[in-house]
């Protein structure tokens, strides 16, 4: 159940902007999501047909790209990509510094649409 | 037939959410009220210890609770029933609370009298986890039943909290539960989680963890 609020949103935003556009369809959708995401691809698409019956994304394809996590160093200031499922210490690969920020992995981002 | 043809969209679906959230934090830091969120499965145990907690520091930190649940009230009414100022919101259906919902949770409690608000969430280590509620500390509870494989398997929630306190540690002589496993690996997704073991039956471990609480809100208030 917990792939329906973000799929709401993700519907909402397609269809305001197929609105905008004059779209007569939405035919596949562009998404990149983090890696830290513990939501189900396959779950946001089931949600997503439910959803998007009658609307005007009735259908369409979400294509999922997964985003890497990405930490930033305070230590050096490099940033560095970590494999969160490998549950590895998390430590910049530049000056071993365990103090980091996140940049990216938390993501649910609408790129881009194909439409008719 | 017609041409596909490609239309950027360019947007993050949690950018009004953010948005929100950090016009509430900016908020509550002039009106001197520290906002925690408070996170976990169903049944971790966030009512019992924030009962117990708040009986331990109410008379030096004016507190609120903020409990949500997706229908019921139960846990407000057991708040006020103690005394403590307690308002319910009803996520209808959601299994999480956004910074909307806060932002009118916030609307229905006297905040200038308050130095602390805690937001009970709805019980689940997922959706909590992806939105921005405008708190300044984000807390989660983990409790010894639910196993030491949960920073495996939800590996958001434990890396944006800033504090994790693992309870009903008097269930540990039962179990095959493994804390220093749990720390390891928590302290692997988050290297500045701050670590409390606590029972809330016992009450073994409360007054570190209220302590550290404690200090937190008066220097935020400050
Ligand atoms: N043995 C033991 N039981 C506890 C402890 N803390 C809470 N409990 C029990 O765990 C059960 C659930 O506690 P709650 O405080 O209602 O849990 P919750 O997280 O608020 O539950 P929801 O709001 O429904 O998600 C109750 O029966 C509590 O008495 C503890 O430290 N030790
Ligand atoms: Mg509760
Ligand atoms: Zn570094």
């Amino acid at each position: 159940m917990h792939e329906l609020p973000v799929t709401e949103k993700i519907l909402d935003i397609i269809v305001s902007h197929a609105q905008r556009n004059n779209v007569q369809k939405v035919v596949s959708v562009n998404l990149r999501v983090g890696e830290l995401s513990d939501l189900e691809n396959e779950w946001i698409q089931h949600y997503f047909d439910y959803l998007a019956k009658d609307s005007v994304a009735e259908g369409a394809k979400l294509v999922i790209e997964r985003v890497p996590v990405v930490m930033h160093c305070n230590g050096c200031g490099e940033s560095f990509q970590v494999d969160v499922k490998a549950m590895k210490e998390i430590q910049c690969g530049n000056c071993d510094s365990k103090d980091y920020t996140l940049v990216s992995g938390k993501d649910y981002y609408i790129k881009d649409m194909e439409v008719i | 037939m017609d041409e596909v043809r490609l239309i950027e969209v360019k947007e993050d679906i949690r950018a009004d959410n953010e948005k929100k959230a950090d016009g509430l934090r900016s908020q509550l830091k002039a009106e001197k009220t520290l906002l925690m969120n408070l996170m976990s499965s169903p049944g971790a145990g966030k009512t019992t210890l924030l009962m117990k907690s708040i009986g331990m520091i109410k008379d030096e930190i004016k507190v609120g609770v903020m409990e949500a649940d997706i229908d019921s009230k139960v846990d407000a009414e057991k708040m006020v029933a103690q005394g403590i100022p307690a308002i319910q919101l009803r996520t209808g259906g959601f299994c999480h609370l956004d910074a909307n919902m806060v932002e009118q949770g916030l609307g229905a409690m006297d905040v200038k009298g308050l130095d602390l608000i805690i937001i009970e969430n709805v019980g689940n280590l997922v959706c909590p986890a992806e939105f921005d509620t405008g708190a300044v500390l984000n807390a989660m509870l983990l409790s010894v039943p639910e196993g030491d494989d949960k920073p495996l398997k939800y590996p958001l929630m434990f890396s944006i909290c800033d504090v994790l306190i693992v309870t009903k540690t008097d269930y540990l002589s039962l179990s095959d539960f493994d804390m220093e496993a749990v720390k390891e690996r928590a302290k692997k997704l988050n290297s500045n989680i701050k670590i409390f073991e606590i029972s809330a039956k016992s009450g073994d471990g409360l007054e570190a963890w209220t302590d550290w609480l404690k200090n937190e809100v008066l220097t935020f208030v400050k």
